[in-house]
């Protein structure tokens, strides 16, 4: 599968990568080497296989619906680096 | 041309536990902000998510109410996108394999039944709040509602009118409260839908292009959403536009949809599965659990009502409006002589307008269905008629107590005995003989007057058919 330059252009905004230009040609061959490893298993016949969706052969435990955690919006809010009236302050942002 | 509307409904139900879906912090409303976000809801380093069980039961009771599948493994997926409150980076969703697939809701639009096929619901978390005020250009974020559990009910495209969209949304607002995973309160977020809005020259198999309208959370700007997405995407067309599919959001002060965002920066969301969450087992035996559990449903309650006591399907649907409001009639049936037409006339008319003026749900009634029953019976019976019967319910409402200790205090019980009647009549003749001349001479309408006369006489409390029995008979005679 060939990856193009707007395909990596995408992919790092998705990720909140920033790219240089200059990084883009090497990052695509190693990107490429990925997709190869991919190409590969993905021609594995895996017809009468159930798909696997985690790597443990595990099922959930789950919790009782208790409420266990008191307030530590004090502790938590101590490392955070703006806070004000309860609120973590951000950037803004709207849609 | 003859446009055909298609709709399908993608519905967000917070679900109703104690706690989150994969942190033991409380999901109670109202907390000061960011009190109740943990850990885990903060997605700080080293946590691991693990699954609230009662949340699992409420997808699983809602799969059962609505005939669907319930899977016996499901999966739970990562939904990665960046906003500031989503801590983690990553919704934990499902995608691949759902909790619950297929099932259907009914509906009645206009005296036509249509099943509305459901594609899935499928458990995820919900993200915080942004607070966009002024926060010196800041936004401030509160993470209470992170980690909050909601089922998403995907609708199929099936249904053909903003009215039918309104009628699904309240059955599944219905349902979902009846059956207790979810509180139903639109504006505290707890129950909001998304429209996925379409139309296509009728006849045509293809679908149109469609829009979504996001966070619809009251059934009316639901139905005017919609209503103008119509109007909107067949003027584009006719005009000879196309529609570009998109995201927008419904703006109630101005009654239109406005663009959130087109296709071309549609997220990705690369969904994949969450390898901090193995996979969900639903043995058989706790699907019977839930299944013995359930109670009666809504539909067949209200079947049931209209089959055994012969009430119209409008007046069992008041009826079983909520669970609340059917125990209310069936705790009052047996007080009023199972006469359920009358029962049914009272808890929809006078009792409904009485909660209505007060904002007041039915379980916060300041009349019990004992008392009401008690008021009934003396209408049943004659004491009291329709008239003092309203009157003696505003008392009820107002004051508490009992009606029969009501109808002798205020003397409200109404003259039925005919020998009563007979002496108010006479008298009244022996005051007015011009009058009673008039009316044997034919002027009918001299009847009214002595109703008029005859009541106010009585203090208001004359037996309306007795009284105007005795007028006649007297007035008749020479």
């Amino acid at each position: 599968m060939a990856l193009t330059d707007t395909d990596l252009r995408r992919l790092a905004r998705l990720a909140r990568l920033r790219l240089e230009e200059s990084e883009i040609s090497g990052l695509r061959e190693q990107f490429a080497g990925i997709l190869g490893l991919i190409d590969q298993l993905q021609a594995v016949d895996t017809r009468g296989i159930e798909p696997l969706s985690h790597a443990l052969d595990l099922e959930a435990r789950l919790r009782e619906d208790v409420v266990t955690e008191t307030d530590q919006r004090a502790r938590f809010q101590s490392v955070a680096p703006q806070v004000e009236e309860g609120l973590y302050l951000v950037p803004k942002v709207i849609e | 041309m003859d446009w055909e509307v298609v709709i399908g409904l993608e519905t967000h139900a917070q679900l109703a536990t104690h706690s989150k879906i994969f942190s033991g912090a409380s999901t109670a409303f109202g907390a000061a902000p960011n009190a109740q976000a943990c850990a885990v809801d903060l997605a700080l380093p080293g946590v691991l998510p693990v699954l609230n069980r009662a949340a699992v039961d409420c997808a699983i009771r809602f799969g059962l109410s609505t005939g669907a599948t319930i899977a016996s493994r499901s999966i739970f997926a990562r939904k990665n996108y960046f906003y500031p409150d989503l801590p983690k980076g990553y919704q934990i969703s499902q995608y691949e394999i759902p909790v619950v697939s297929g099932g259907a809701m009914v509906i009645e639009v206009e005296g036509r039944v249509r099943h509305v096929r459901l594609t899935r619901a499928h458990l995820e978390e919900d993200a915080g709040k942004s607070l966009h005020e002024d926060f010196h250009g800041l936004s401030g974020i509160d993470l209470n509602r992170a980690g909050t559990p909601l089922l998403e009910i995907v609708s199929e495209p099936d249904l053909r009118s903003a009215a039918e969209a309104v009628a699904y949304a309240r059955a599944l607002h219905r349902l979902v409260t009846w059956i207790g995973i979810c509180d139903g309160n639109m504006q505290e977020g707890s129950f909001r839908c998304d429209a996925n809005v379409s139309v296509r020259p009728r006849g045509q198999e293809e679908l149109g292009t469609r829009c979504e309208i996001k966070n619809l959370n009251s059934f009316r700007f639901l139905e005017k959403a919609i209503e103008y997405e119509i109007r909107r995407q067949i003027e584009l067309i006719e005009a000879g536009g196309a529609v570009v599919q998109e995201t927008r959001l419904y703006d109630p002060d101005r009654d239109e949809t406005r663009s959130m965002r087109s296709k071309e920066d549609a997220q990705d969301y690369r969904y994949f599965p969450d390898p901090d969450l193995l996979p969900l087992s639903i043995e058989a035996v706790w699907i019977d659990r839930v299944r013995a559990e359930l109670p009666e449903l809504p539909d067949a309650m209200q079947q049931r009502f209209t089959d055994d006591f012969g009430l119209s399907m409008y007046d069992a649907g008041v009826l079983t409006a909520s669970r609340d409001m059917a125990r209310y009639f069936l705790d009052l049936l047996p007080c009023a002589e199972n006469d359920a037409k009358l029962c049914a006339n009272w808890v929809s008319g006078e009792l409904a307008a009485a909660l209505h003026r007060e904002s007041l749900e039915i379980q916060d009634s300041r009349v019990s269905p004992q008392q009401l029953g008690g008021l009934l019976k003396r209408i049943q019976d004659g004491t009291i008629s329709g008239k003092m019967a309203k009157e003696l319910f505003d008392a009820l409402w107002q004051e508490g107590g009992e009606a029969d200790a009501l109808i002798e205090a205020r003397g409200l019980k109404q003259i039925s005995d005919v020998s009563s009647l007979e002496r108010i009549v006479e008298a009244l003749m022996a005051e007015h003989p011009a009058q009673v001349a008039e009316y044997r001479a034919g002027k009918e309408k001299v009847f009214g007057f002595f109703v008029g006369r005859a009541m106010k006489a009585s203090g208001g409390r004359a037996n309306p058919e007795q009284l105007n029995a005795v007028l006649k008979q007297r007035l008749k005679a020479e």
